[in-house]
């Protein structure tokens, strides 16, 4: 929008400059391995999606259509595996995580810059391995229950090879982060000097840690039943499925906050950067973090209410699970506090983290009902269920990804997006997203259950609903990423600090050099002090 | 964590607290399979007092000696090369590789054995566990014995030093947990049934 | 050699302990028997961990890496058993 065509520089300036194919592969820069990562991922979150506009596609009718049972369960069960294992559990940490934590806290790259390398080629050796898997597509949904997973003729095996390098390469990077914080930060930088993001990627990175060497053990226990027919899980030798579920779920319900803290964190940076004002109760929300983290650990038996599992622990974990709201609860109230009486710039980072805000809010508050004992009954399972985990992944982790993605943009590219092409962007997939997802909610009270291709035919007429919704916000989303690619061609270029902010990235230039830092700065203050200091960098 | 923590000798803390928080993945990997046995220890008692009696007490003891006495030369080890001691280091590493090769040389004569006998991990879930825990633990001492005679190799190339011996020590750390798994597994399986 | 002493005298008090849980095993202790066993394998860990795995000297922070996975753990072995022990 300038009057004179000023040209684009070249994207090859700072860590971007050197060339060549043994450049990339062989990297130990931790913002090059965070891009590939970025791309690698995005790539699964356009499949995925592909995957529902089909699914979606299916169920405008509610008898047989357009493909079969079998390939309907196989659609779906791809379409969890690939979102889940592939796209949003290491999106933010591994891509954005893996490029601005060394940034924000003042280092020139990771604690163990060959692992963070070898952690990347897991993630693809596991990709390779995940995509063979495809010639026998699994259809046991993406939490392959046994008995079925243990029986099915599909490629549970492969899958479960190449998902075990996937976490393998999760707990890798994970363990870096964590001895990164501990050790790398510039002097100065105490832990409540640090930015929030830091704060959440820390609990996230332990999470990962803990916890993924379990389902990596699930995944070889399913392998031992299907192979040496073991039968720790079979009911006919013994075995216990209910096991099974206990080892996924321990697995699978600290991941979504793997999914949620590192979104929860970008938000914690853009809200007070756009409302320039210091975010509200630092502490708090530092400490809710890892609140979030720990009591994530204890709540996983929520998954498990129908399954036959004991009454007494159905209780406890039904009690566990509504303390997860209150260190929620604060984070959410406390980037409110800091909202108000703010300067308020409605810049496409900042609706991206409003409508963060807004969406999980519904997610969160719709878990209320599948962790009460009595109305998880009635909803388990059902599309109130499908719905609850859109709203929280897709309405709170993805869109958290997106902010942080249109906030660290120029930073990571030199370039600024075209906030009018952002903006409706943003529209078309907020609408499409609760056009599609919001009448889940109601279906599954009516008794839609998940995961049906065929379904009574009162249903038809919400799912009709659901489906052009998902058309909606597959537009959105393309609009979204031909917004970045054309920046990444033309964009104006962006200078060291767009948005003014008074973190650490800000301080070096877009994009930054390979040595993150000319001298590694001395900290002398937290980074959300807006209105009191000057911030740093030149902007202009 | 900016403030300078006290000289300690041997490896950097970030090298210690990285090798501690693998070892963390490590704990959570074995211990899915302690909860197995828990679970199925509580609901088939019978079945674990029986079938573990067809387990050699002899040779599970003499592995525990064996690896036992493998820590022990390890440490050694370690204290040599923080004083320097290039030889010791060596003959340290070697001993060390010896008595893991005699562990796993038992391992697959209990194994044949039991294979003999018509015992395999479907035969029933307390051999199921055996196999896969015993096995688990198996394959992390031949990955041990691969980086100890990768470090051999570079401790004959006068690599370590009392400067700089922060492999041996995190390989050391490895070791010791690889002992401390079978420290439990030996009384569960063996011993307790 | 002075350095070397310690580590000896703690692999023979882990050979004296591996004795001691093998002899009780031959022992009908009904109950008691998991107990004992599962108290001299923590007692012989706790040794090992201390003195061959350099705990003892630790900092703070290493202790908290060491022992906080412990914790979740028990977590998944006490919480599945919750389930298994009440069905």
């Amino acid at each position: 929008m300038s009057e004179e065509k000023v040209p684009s520089p070249g994207l090859r300036r700072g860590y971007l400059k050197e060339k060549g194919f043994r450049s990339w592969a062989f990297t130990h820069d931790h913002k090059r391995i965070g891009i590939m990562y970025l791309i690698a991922t995005h790539l699964f979150f356009l499949i995925g999606g592909l995957l529902a506009v089909l699914l979606r596609l299916k169920l405008l009718t509610p008898g047989p259509a357009l493909m079969s049972s079998h390939a309907y369960n196989v659609l779906f069960t791809m379409h969890g595996a690939m979102m889940i294992f592939l796209f949003i559990i290491p999106a933010i940490p591994s891509s954005l995580g893996n490029f601005f934590i060394p940034l924000l806290i003042g280092a020139r790259d990771v604690a163990f810059p060959r692992l963070n390398l070898y952690s990347l080629w897991l993630f693809l050796a596991g990709i390779v391995v995940t995509v063979a898997s495809l010639l026998n597509p699994i259809d046991t949904g993406w939490t392959f229950y046994t008995p079925y997973s243990a029986k099915s003729a599909t490629a549970v095996t492969a899958l479960s090879l190449g998902l075990f390098l996937v976490g393998m390469s999760s707990i890798l990077t994970g363990l870096n982060f964590i001895v990164t914080i501990h050790t790398m930060r510039a002097h100065g930088m105490t832990w409540y000097r640090m930015p929030l993001f830091i704060w959440g990627m820390y609990a996230t990175s332990v999470i990962q840690v803990l916890a993924t060497p379990v389902i990596g053990m699930t995944f070889i226990l399913l392998v031992a039943e299907r192979i040496f027919g073991v039968g720790f899980f079979d009911p006919a030798k013994g075995g216990d499925p209910l096991l099974f579920q206990h080892f996924f779920w321990f697995y699978s319900h600290p991941v979504v906050y793997v999914m949620i803290l590192p979104a929860m964190g970008i938000i914690s940076e853009i809200i007070p950067t756009f409302s320039r004002k210091p975010i509200f109760g630092y502490k708090a929300i530092a400490y809710s973090a890892l609140a979030i983290a720990f009591i994530g650990f204890l709540v996983w038996g929520h998954h498990m209410f129908v399954s036959g599992m004991s009454t007494a622990a159905a209780v406890i974990f039904s009690f566990l699970t509504f303390f997860v709201a209150v260190p929620t609860g604060i984070k959410i109230f406390n980037w409110i506090a800091t909202l108000y009486r703010g300067s308020i710039s409605l810049d496409s980072p900042m609706i991206w983290a409003l409508t963060f805000i807004f969406l999980f809010i519904i997610g969160g508050l719709t878990g209320l009902f599948l962790g009460a004992l009595a109305t998880d009954v009635h909803v388990t399972d059902t599309y109130f269920l499908v719905a609850h985990f859109h709203y929280t992944m897709m309405g709170g982790t993805v869109m958290g990804l997106f902010a942080g993605l249109h906030y660290w943009f120029p930073k990571m590219t030199g370039r600024m997006l075209n906030e009018r092409w952002a903006f409706h962007a943003w529209w078309l997939i907020v609408a499409g997203f609760n056009v599609t997802f919001f009448p889940m909610f109601i279906l599954g009270m009516q008794g839609m259950p998940r995961r049906y291709a065929e379904y009574p035919a009162k249903y038809q007429p919400l799912n009709i609903v659901a489906t052009v919704g998902s058309w909606v916000l597959a537009l959105g989303i393309l609009i979204m990423f031909v917004n970045f690619i054309r920046a990444l061609k033309s964009g104006p270029p962006a200078p060291d600090n767009p948005w003014h902010g008074l973190t650490l990235e800000w301080t070096v230039p877009s994009p930054p050099p390979v040595e993150n830092f000319e001298e590694i700065p001395t900290v002398t203050d937290w980074p959300y002090s807006y209105g009191e200091k000057e911030e740093p960098g030149n902007d202009e | 964590m900016t403030s300078d923590h006290p000289k300690h000798e041997g490896a950097p803390v970030s090298a210690r607290l990285g090798i501690w928080a693998f070892l963390a993945t490590e704990l959570l990997l074995f211990g899915g399979l302690f909860t197995v046995y828990a679970v199925y220890r509580v609901v088939y008692p019978d079945l674990f007092q029986q079938e573990h009696l067809k387990l050699n007490r002899l040779l599970g003891t003499l592995n525990t000696i064996l690896l036992l006495t493998s820590s022990l030369t390890m440490a050694v080890g370690i204290a040599a090369i923080r004083q320097g001691r290039q030889q010791a280091l060596k003959i340290a590493l070697t001993l060390t590789l010896l008595l893991s090769a005699g562990f796993l040389g038992i391992k697959y004569l209990e194994w044949s054995e039991d294979f003999s006998h018509g015992l395999y991990p479907e035969s029933n879930l307390f051999f199921g566990l055996y196999f896969m825990m015993t096995g688990l633990h198996g394959l992390h001492v031949v990955l041990g014995m691969l980086v100890m005679g990768w470090l051999l190799v570079c401790a004959r190339q006068g690599r370590f030093s009392a400067q700089y011996s922060t492999p041996v020590e995190v390989t050391g750390l490895y070791w010791h947990f690889v002992d401390l798994v079978w420290i439990y597994l030996f009384p569960l399986l063996y011993l307790v049934g | 050699m002075p350095a070397y002493k310690n580590y000896v005298v703690v692999w023979v008090v882990l050979l004296l302990l591996t004795a001691a849980t093998v002899w009780v095993s031959f022992l009908n202790l009904g109950l008691w028997n998991a107990t004992v066993a599962l108290g001299i394998a923590s007692l012989k860990a706790v040794l090992v961990a201390l003195y061959f795995m350099h705990l003892r000297h630790e900092i703070k922070l290493v202790l908290g890496f060491a022992t906080f996975p412990l914790l979740i753990l028990a977590l998944i072995i006490f919480g599945t058993l919750t389930d298994i022990l009440y069905r």
